[in-house]
């Protein structure tokens, strides 16, 4: 679990989510809390975690596994270190988003959904900030960028390392 | 209990209370369709397939898990109702292939029957999402089980019947929207994971998203080899079903039927595995014996259904050493047929093909295991289930109704009533104690029936007087409820002397590779057909049947002697469920 993680976040990672699970043993209403714990720390849901998450609180690993698939706030692989999100929703989509979709896929080579081999980027789709009247809209890691343009991609990603 | 009147197509119905629309329009003659419903087991309202109209309801109601309520009235059948189910249907074949000329279930398939049933003549929509399950994802890692996700409705019968009935959920739902399918988690192999390869999925599922792997050509190549011997066994639990696929009640007796089919296909030496069984409670019962004399690992669990077995591998390793070392009847015969029958025909053992049928889905899986090979072969080479036997007959062109009654082949082929049984819940309890009441007490024991272990209560407890001994007993049908006693038997709280476990609901006839449909009605007529052979046949103790007693003394002995050991018994492997277990031996190694 972790391995491949940066920061210095692992010991209390994992002493953390030991206690959740020692707290939440034989009970399988803790899995949704445990997983959202585990994927706050870890930015993704490791594999072994999630068969130790179903051996200690008793839920099938179909479940755990259900659960995470199921749930767009739970992630499979790891995350970039930073995030991007681009609106694709319908103001942002006839306001010019898809050609930025492309410049940063190209910017980036992965495609939305993915994560960059230096682990430095993930990209992600979305549908609707809720800020049309600034439309296209790109967030990385919570930070508003409006009016987005092909162009502006590569100057505005340079600034996140 | 507080009963309810109300109004299902213009007939009054009074039902119990809490009683759903479904039932009380089925206590009332009127039929409403399902496809994912499943009594006591499903009740999940997700296929939209049995909406009705409720007078004064804003939306039509799912009948399978809406409850009736006092003066209401119901259609079942209106125009609505008819049009919704018949978009409902379209909008599922949307994303089903077409191809049931080519489908395993074809003709035996439930989402047909709807679509024949409803008069469909048009699906007007393509696939919804590009992302749909393709022949990619079919899995057919098991021996076992093969796993269709483009047939599957996601109905989730299998997903209840492996949760709630086997206590394993090997598989459930991953992803959402059309990504959804039934799969072990990860998105795994079955022949990876947890999955006890019982077959229950295959027997619920209503289309072909699930079914047993199809070992017919195989067979059919080694039948048209000139070079093959090729010999069959037959499981007790057959007999009482593969009429049923042949339009015949369920429980129907057609053992000689079905030794007169195999003949008519060409196999040549027709074995019964109801000899081993015969030979198991002998190996079993000394075994247990020897157990209780000497101070053995009690209780001791049988080990005659595979899909318990690798159950207990994956969940109770630690238990191990509480199963019998017998290797199942399947797996003994195979074992004799490859090492004891060509002997004695003077034929070469490498030219024998041993067939098997079998109720069962994970006999597939007990064929190949390492240990089976005692012989200096594999002893059994392929498995078929029942459905694929009768899939063979058809092929042929078996006239079912017309074959005469044919009798089993020497030496392997007489068996007593105490074999049949095996195929029953409690049916090798209740072998197991006519005869080792009399090889204990060497008297005749008074009533061989032993009712109390009989029938489909999920535990039946038993004890009896045995000489001196108060014999404690215990008999558990499904994982689910097999899984209570071995935790009693981990918190140490079972004072049982022998248990008997069988994975499928009702024991074999109620296997994983019976004829579909199989539900409680079908398996409660195939164990009164089960009993009503037994009770028909002249020797009904292991110990007095004859050919069992000639095998000992011309080749293996004595029961646990060194032949028998090497032929008969076995050992186990422990799994774990997600991983392997560490520190923990092999279980059976007492011997």
């Amino acid at each position: 679990m972790g391995a491949e993680c940066n920061c210095n976040c692992q010991a209390d990672s994992s002493k953390k989510i030991d206690e959740l699970l020692s707290q939440y043993r034989g009970n399988p209403n803790g899995l949704i809390v445990v997983l959202a714990a585990i994927q706050q720390d870890n930015g993704y849901l490791p594999k072994d975690l999630m068969i130790r998450v179903a051996e200690e609180l008793n839920v099938p690993l179909t479940d755990v596994y259900g659960v995470a698939t199921f749930y767009t706030a739970f992630t499979l692989r790891p995350r970039g270190r930073n995030s991007i999100n681009l609106c694709l929703g319908t103001a942002c989509y006839v306001k010019g988003a898809p050609e930025v979709h492309d410049a940063i896929e190209k910017e980036l080579k992965i495609k939305a959904g993915d994560t960059t081999e230096d682990r430095r980027f993930t990209f992600d789709v979305v549908r609707c900030l809720g800020a049309c009247g600034i439309a296209p809209v790109m967030t990385v890691n919570g930070e508003v960028h409006p009016r987005m343009t092909a162009e502006k991609v590569s100057e505005v990603l340079s600034k996140y390392e | 209990m507080a009963t309810v009147t109300l109004t299902i197509d213009n007939q009054k119905v009074e039902v119990e209370q809490g009683t759903t629309i479904l039932e009380a329009a089925k206590n009332a003659g009127i039929e409403i369709p399902t496809l994912c419903y499943m009594k006591d087991i499903n009740a999940i309202g997700a296929c939209r397939i049995c909406v009705v109209e409720v007078e004064g309801a804003r939306a039509l109601q799912a009948a399978c898990v809406a409850p009736v309520g006092e003066g209401m009235v119901v259609k079942t059948n209106s125009e609505l109702v008819r049009k919704s189910r018949k978009m409902t249907l379209e909008l599922i074949l949307s994303d089903h292939p077409q191809e049931c000329l080519t489908c395993l279930r074809n003709t035996n398939c439930e989402l047909q029957a709807l679509s024949e049933a409803f008069g469909l003549r048009e699906v007007r929509f393509t696939r919804g999402a590009a992302k749909s399950a393709t022949a990619d994802d079919i899995d057919d890692s098991a021996p076992s089980i093969v796993r269709d996700p483009r047939k599957c409705v996601l109905c989730r019968r299998c997903v209840a019947v492996c949760e709630k009935v086997q206590g394993v959920k090997a598989i459930g739902p991953i992803n959402r929207g059309f990504e959804t399918v039934i799969a072990p988690a990860f998105d795994q192999n079955l022949i990876d994971v947890n999955c006890a390869m019982c077959g229950q999925c295959s027997l619920v599922c209503p289309t072909g998203a699930i079914t047993e792997k199809d070992d017919t050509e195989k067979v059919w190549a080694a039948l048209n080899d000139a070079n093959k011997e090729v010999v069959v066994q037959t499981a007790p639990a057959t007999r009482v079903a593969i009429a049923e696929e042949f339009g015949q009640d369920p429980g129907t007796i057609s053992t000689g039927k079905m030794v007169a089919a195999l003949r008519r296909l060409g196999f040549n030496k027709i074995f019964d595995t109801d000899f081993s069984a015969d030979l198991t409670i002998m190996e079993e019962g000394t075994e247990l014996i020897q157990r209780v004399t000497q101070g053995g690992t009690l209780p001791m669990i049988t080990s005659c259904s595979p899909g318990w077995i690798k159950y207990i591998e994956h969940y109770y390793p630690d238990l191990l050493p509480h199963l019998s070392t017998c290797k199942s009847p399947q797996q003994m015969l195979g074992a004799l047929i490859k090492d004891y029958y060509p002997k004695n025909a003077g034929i070469a053992p490498e030219n024998i093909y041993s067939v098997s049928i079998m109720p069962c889905t994970a006999k597939k899986f007990e064929a190949q295991r390492d240990e089976m090979n005692d012989s200096g072969y594999q002893d059994v080479d392929v498995v078929l289930t029942t459905r694929e036997l009768a899939r063979m007959c058809r092929n042929a062109g078996i006239d079912w109704d017309t074959l005469p009654e044919e009798n089993y082949d020497d030496p392997l082929g007489m068996s007593t009533g105490a074999a049949v049984i095996f195929g029953a819940t409690g049916g090798v309890m209740e072998a197991a104690v006519r005869t080792a009441y009399e090889l204990i007490t060497k008297e005749e024991m008074p009533d061989i029936n032993l009712t109390p272990v009989r029938g489909m209560e999920g535990i039946k407890e038993a004890t009896l007087k045995v000489g001196d001994l108060d014999v404690k007993v215990a008999v558990a049908h499904t994982l689910g409820n097999a899984r209570k006693l071995l935790d009693l038997i981990r918190e140490g709280k079972a004072d049982h002397h022998f248990i008997e476990v069988m994975c499928c609901p009702g024991g074999c006839i109620g296997g994983g590779g019976q004829p579909i449909p199989t539900n409680l009605d079908v398996r409660l007529a195939r164990i009164a057909g089960t009993y009503q052979a037994d009770e028909e046949l002249p020797i009904r103790k292991s110990h007095e049947n004859p050919a069992i007693t000639d095998i000992y003394e011309k080749y293996l002995g004595q029961p646990l002697g060194e032949l028998s050991h090497k032929l008969l018994h076995t050992h186990y492997v422990p799994r774990g469920v997600y991983r392997k277990p560490e520190g923990l031996p092999d279980g059976g190694s007492e011997h």
